[in-house]
């Protein structure tokens, strides 16, 4: 396994293309924490709003990872076009010929996902805590590890979609045409959705027990947008409430969904390949 | 004497074409081999299948005795197809470093292949800027990175300069003098004719012919006679000598086809003996050329 992470290593460290993606990734995450000194100060209204409890453990936790995944789409390019790019530079058959497996090339670029996805939750979990540390009214250890699910979901989220990700460039062979495909995919997506939810208008609950299981989906159903959430937590803040509503949980069958979805991405890219006569 | 490749009734269809097809032959280590065949002949398709980058249809390949599994014998096996295949932004050092990671081996030999193919103060370019013919070389100082057991070239010269072909033919020739086993398709007679001691003939995915080089025909040869006097003359007179088979005349030069072994100087002594002075006699082997036309031809 090392080995085949060093050589993902050495290719990904010599394009010029994915180490700026990648920079400006880790910067755009970075860049989350800047929302802590956004201020407003107009006349009579002032308006922190690192004091309006975004901050808050366990609250960040999610709000966190939440905002965190709209930057996955600058890793997803990485992968598409580092997998991609193999064929179009046909090193995948140098590689092959050189005596690398098929299961092998597939195995690195997982591990490579992995790696990405790993270091990602890490990263936004460093942050979210400092951040936390810096801004939180509860800093007790109790409340901090309150809600650290969230950081599962997380992972899962990200090695789902960079899994669809890597699938999109065996398949396609073009990282532009993958791209687009991906697109093609949400918005195919979006309209069966709409699709389902209108035919079971009066009944939202069997609409959503089928559309839970769309890939894409069942990523973005992980972690819930957290605004409703937000005066949830103001006011339990404010009433020294101790229970807090739940429905924006992490459901352990939803990560389950996915999971199972990475595993048939990356089954389908071993499949694809083998089939393949290069 | 160890067998390194052996294929047996090896097929490849794509569609309708039957590319491979019912291929078996052996390679032994120390001889040089090479697949001969017009384009498009199956020659690409079946070192594709050899080197796991191409799915047979049926039959078997196995390597070193199929003692172990093909990924991890091309470990052991130095391969060069048709076209150079690098990573563009990566420098010369670091693909060659990228192919130890593969192989498995130490990287302490990089510099040392760069050396023989007179790469090493390129070692930090990019490989996208390499002419074509630097990009072979550096296949080849990639293919030569384990000491191989086995090279297999693929076309190595096509779309080179002179130049450029003198160096890869310079190369590989110095490869094969230090005893490595190499396997070369190629189209290209004279390269083949240089190089092998032993050829495959295919045409249209079948085999025509396997054997040594120098024992591709049972024919003895020719020889080239040239004479001031009357041509007719000597044709009538050559007609008959015993061992001559054909005689067929070339401009003012008559070629007489052998069927014995015949030397240059009983021809000479038998032609001077009846009145005939020779200005011109040369004895020739078939070349392989004509060999592979007469082999390849013969099916039509």
């Amino acid at each position: 396994m090392f080995r085949l992470l060093q050589i993902e290593f050495i290719k990904l460290k010599n394009s010029k293309g994915s180490k700026l993606l990648i920079i400006i990734y880790f910067l755009l995450l970075t860049s989350i924490s800047l929302i802590a000194a956004i201020k407003f100060d107009i006349g009579q209204i002032k308006f922190y709003l690192a004091e309006q409890g975004i901050f808050n453990f366990p609250y960040i936790w999610h709000f966190n990872t939440f905002m965190a995944a709209f930057f996955k789409l600058f890793l997803v390019l990485v992968i598409v076009s580092m997998t991609a790019n193999e064929y179009s530079n046909r090193t995948i058959k140098q590689n092959l010929i050189d005596g690398l497996s098929k299961k092998e090339f597939i195995l690195s670029k997982f591990y490579m996902v992995f790696t990405f996805a790993l270091i990602s939750t890490l990263f936004i979990f460093v942050i979210s805590l400092i951040l936390g540390l810096m801004y939180s009214d509860f800093k007790e250890l109790s409340i901090i590890i309150l809600d650290l699910e969230y950081m599962v979901a997380y992972f899962v989220k990200l090695l789902g979609f960079f899994s669809f990700g890597l699938f999109l460039g065996i398949l396609i062979k073009r990282a532009a045409f993958a791209i687009a495909a991906m697109f093609v995919w949400f918005v195919m997506e979006s309209i069966s959705l709409g699709l389902l939810k209108w035919k079971f208008n009066n009944d939202p609950e069997k609409a959503e027990n089928i559309i839970q299981f769309f890939p894409l989906y069942s990523m973005s159903n992980l972690i819930e947008q957290p605004f409703g959430r937000l005066k949830a937590v103001k006011a339990a803040a404010n009433q020294l409430k101790t229970t807090i509503e739940y429905d924006y949980a992490i459901h352990w069958h939803e990560i389950a969904i996915v999971l199972v979805w990475t595993f048939l991405f990356t089954f389908f890219s071993y499949k694809l390949l083998q089939k393949r006569d290069l | 004497m160890k067998t390194i490749l052996s294929l047996k009734n090896l097929n490849k269809k794509y569609g309708k074409v039957h590319a491979v097809n019912n291929l078996s032959f052996k390679i032994q280590k120390g001889n040089v081999y090479g697949i001969l065949g017009p384009n498009g002949s199956g020659k690409s398709t079946t070192l594709g299948i050899i080197l796991n980058v191409v799915n047979k249809t049926s039959g078997e390949f196995s390597w070193f005795n199929g003692t172990i599994s093909t990924h991890n014998a091309l470990k052991k096996v130095g391969a060069i197809i048709e076209s150079p295949n690098f990573y563009p932004n990566m420098s010369a050092y670091e693909n060659l470093r990228l192919v130890c990671k593969i192989k498995e081996i130490s990287t302490h030999k990089i510099d040392e292949k760069l050396e023989i193919v007179g790469l090493l103060n390129r070692k930090n370019s990019n490989f996208k800027t390499f002419s074509l013919g630097m990009k072979q070389r550096l296949a080849i100082a990639s293919a030569l990175l384990n000491d191989p057991e086995i090279l297999i070239l693929d076309e190595p010269t096509n779309g080179l300069d002179p130049q450029g072909i003198h160096q890869i033919r310079e190369i590989i020739i110095q490869i094969a003098n230090n005893g490595t086993t190499i396997l070369l398709a190629s189209h290209l007679l004279d390269e083949v004719e240089k190089v092998c001691s032993h050829v495959v003939i295919i045409r249209d995915g079948i085999k025509l012919y396997e054997g040594k080089t120098d024992e591709m025909t049972a024919s003895f040869g020719f020889i080239d006679i040239k004479t001031e006097q009357n041509q007719e003359k000597l044709i009538e007179l050559l007609l008959t000598f015993k061992g001559i088979k054909t005689l067929t005349k070339k401009g003012d030069i008559i070629v007489a086809s052998l069927s014995n072994e015949i030397s240059t100087t009983e021809i000479n002594k038998f032609c001077f003996k009846n009145d005939i002075v020779l200005s011109h006699i040369v004895k020739r082997k078939p070349s392989l050329e004509s060999q592979f036309l007469t082999l390849t031809n013969h099916l039509n």
